[in-house]
């Protein structure tokens, strides 16, 4: 593969890492949570696709919206049911539900559709162009185009929109602003819920760029996006979108150029050591622990 | 509560552990146990013994290692590596021990390296390390020619016997007991309850954590010997993540911090699993609900009460709480 492709290719996983980085990072912001379960948020969404389309005939775009409401309902169930209850539990603790909370999304998936994977919708595929003898794969250009366009709007919820604000609010302190007004919880609701719908979209995007997907799918890339939003200092949205394509670049370079096999342990390898070098990450705020 | 004094509880140790030894074994030359029970029984010492070394990490130190198998199958092919190379110069009851000892060394040994930039962070870093740790210990176990790669690592000797597991889990009960009791398990107990107050009275917090963590880990490579010496053959994909889920979900249930209970868990999980075959489509579903109904449970008001109302009665012994 060339140098081109390969960058094509690790920008189209980037905008994916990214998209997946962004849930993480937020709930992380806002929550003081790292939300295990996200992973198979984006299994559930790609799988919503394959099996409406493959089964009962839903049409290819209404499928996607079908995947995205799924997706948020989902993600803000979770919260309510499984972490809400734990907010003023140990970290411990919330951190095994998320976990068990991972495991329930995975065994109900192969539970009801059965462990083997399945094809990904065709109807999703783009034509490609060839300029200048260099193939430009259409999914991957609207990949990463739609993910661009997401992740610009999302900037602009976060900093400059009054869900935004008070988002960041919440992330900076929830009890003080709950003393100014702000429904934490409904921050929190909202927070999920746009975590979730982004990796409906990823999902879609894992599907197109993958081909297949099965009830453990969202493991991996779920845990490639956490690593990414390490990279970029978690609890920062700028910071997640550079770490997921930074990563997306890694990995998709270490495949062509070091080993195909070894390129999952080459990205896990990259996340101890941004933990050694920099654990704030490239964009984190290192933050003081109040006695 | 029962509560055993202290001489009761020598006595329990003395007596129980040669006890359960002595009847199994009758048991075993009789053949009173089906072919069935008898295959139980080695992985029911090892499930023990895993369950016991995590309980170190969740238990006693309050951190989550998600990566348990990962060290496990360090241990593993370490052990049966060595047996492979000195099988025909070294007598069994020597080359053994020294398998057991190098896994666990070598478990240790990774686990000392991943600590140094691990402990450095709070929050939840661990878990997501050690996750990714274990998956980067199978996929080099898979893509290297001296472990066997996918097809696995075969001719390791059929050292483990029921004797020698049974051994190494009452080595490895004793020991997570003196540790709990010992200075450096009541240092780990304060690092958990409290890190900042633990650290005003001059606990060095970082490195409790580090050599709680190498300590479990180095224990779980023992395991993976005696898993390595009792089946012979090794492939790297019997120790994922769900293997990891799987002894943490008897840490929970066992109670985090609580010796006994991981063992009675450890062992109900290994024999329930059996016993009750028509649901193991259900297994991994059922674990689930279980590891979060047992979280939220703990945080519930009905809970909390219970826990009051057992203080409360604790307290005239003069407990200080």
């Amino acid at each position: 593969m060339s140098l081109a492709a390969s960058l094509m290719n690790g920008l189209n996983l980037g905008a994916i890492y990214g998209l997946i980085a962004l849930g993480y990072t937020m709930v992380y912001g806002i929550a003081k949570m790292l939300n295990f379960a996200h992973g198979d948020i984006i299994m559930t969404g790609a799988l919503t696709i394959v099996i409406s389309v493959h089964r009962f005939g839903v049409s290819p775009w209404l499928s996607i919206l079908l995947s995205i409401g799924v997706c948020v309902s989902l993600g803000v169930l979770i919260e309510k049911i499984a972490y809400k209850p734990l907010r003023k539990a140990s970290s411990l603790s919330v951190l095994i539900t998320a976990i068990g909370v991972s495991f329930l999304l995975q065994n109900t998936a192969q539970l009801l559709f059965g462990s083997s994977l399945r094809s990904f919708p065709k109807a999703f595929q783009v034509p490609s162009y060839i300029i200048g003898g260099f193939e430009l794969k259409g999914d991957r250009l609207l990949t990463i185009l739609i993910t661009a366009m997401l992740m610009v709007g999302l900037v602009w919820i976060v900093y400059r929109s009054k869900i935004g604000l008070a988002m960041r609010a919440v992330a900076q302190d929830r009890d003080t602003a709950e003393l100014m007004g702000i429904d934490a919880n409904r921050v929190i609701s909202i927070t999920f819920a746009i975590g979730s719908a982004l990796a409906a979209v990823a999902g879609l995007f894992y599907g197109i760029a993958y081909g297949f997907i099965g009830p453990y799918s969202g493991s991996m890339p779920g845990i490639k996006a956490f690593t990414a939003a390490v990279l970029g200092g978690i609890g920062s949205v700028p910071g997640a979108i550079v770490g997921g394509v930074l990563l997306g670049l890694i990995e998709s370079l270490a495949k062509t150029y070091l080993s195909s096999e070894l390129s999952d342990a080459i990205v896990f390898a990259v996340l101890i050591g941004i933990l050694l070098l920099k654990p704030t990450g490239l964009m984190g705020q290192e933050i003081r622990e109040k006695v | 509560m029962l509560r055993f004094s202290k001489q009761m509880k020598r006595w329990f140790a003395w007596i129980l552990l040669p006890g359960i030894y002595i009847v199994v074994l009758l048991l075993l030359q009789e053949k009173l146990l089906s072919r069935h029970t008898q295959s139980l029984l080695v992985p029911l010492c090892m499930n023990i013994i895993l369950a016991l070394s995590l309980n170190i990490v969740v238990g006693m130190l309050g951190e989550l290692s998600l990566g348990h198998a990962g060290f496990m199958s360090i241990g593993a092919y370490a052990g049966s590596l060595f047996s492979l190379q000195t099988q025909e110069y070294l007598p069994t009851l020597l080359r053994y021990p020294l398998a057991i000892l190098l896994g666990a060394l070598v478990a240790g040994f990774f686990a000392g390296v991943l600590s140094v930039p691990v402990f450095r962070l709070k929050g939840d870093y661990l878990a997501i390390v050690t996750l990714a740790f274990g998956e980067i210990v199978r996929s080099l176990i898979i893509n290297f020619a001296w472990t066997g790669g996918a097809a696995g690592l075969k001719g390791t000797p059929r050292d483990t016997t029921f004797t020698t597991a049974y051994l190494l889990t009452v080595f490895v009960w004793l020991l997570s007991q003196k540790i709990y009791h010992s200075r450096l398990g009541l240092e780990m107990r304060a690092v958990r309850d409290n890190a900042i107050a633990a650290e005003a009275c001059g606990i060095d917090v970082i490195n409790r954590k580090r050599a709680g963590f190498i300590l479990a880990a180095a224990i779980a490579g023992s395991a993976g010997v005696l898993y390595s010496h009792y089946y012979t053959i090794l492939t790297a994909g019997v120790f994922d993540y769900n293997r990891s889920i799987e002894i943490l979900v008897m840490v929970v249930l066992g109670g985090m911090g609580s010796m006994i209970g991981s063992v009675i868990s450890a062992m109900t999980l290994t024999i329930a699993p059996e016993a009750l075959r028509f649901l193991n489509d259900y297994r991994m579903l059922i674990y689930s609900l279980l590891l979060i109904t047992a979280m939220i449970g703990r945080q519930s008001r009905i809970f909390g009460q219970l826990q009051q109302r057992l203080k409360e009665v604790k307290r005239p012994h003069g407990a200080i709480e």
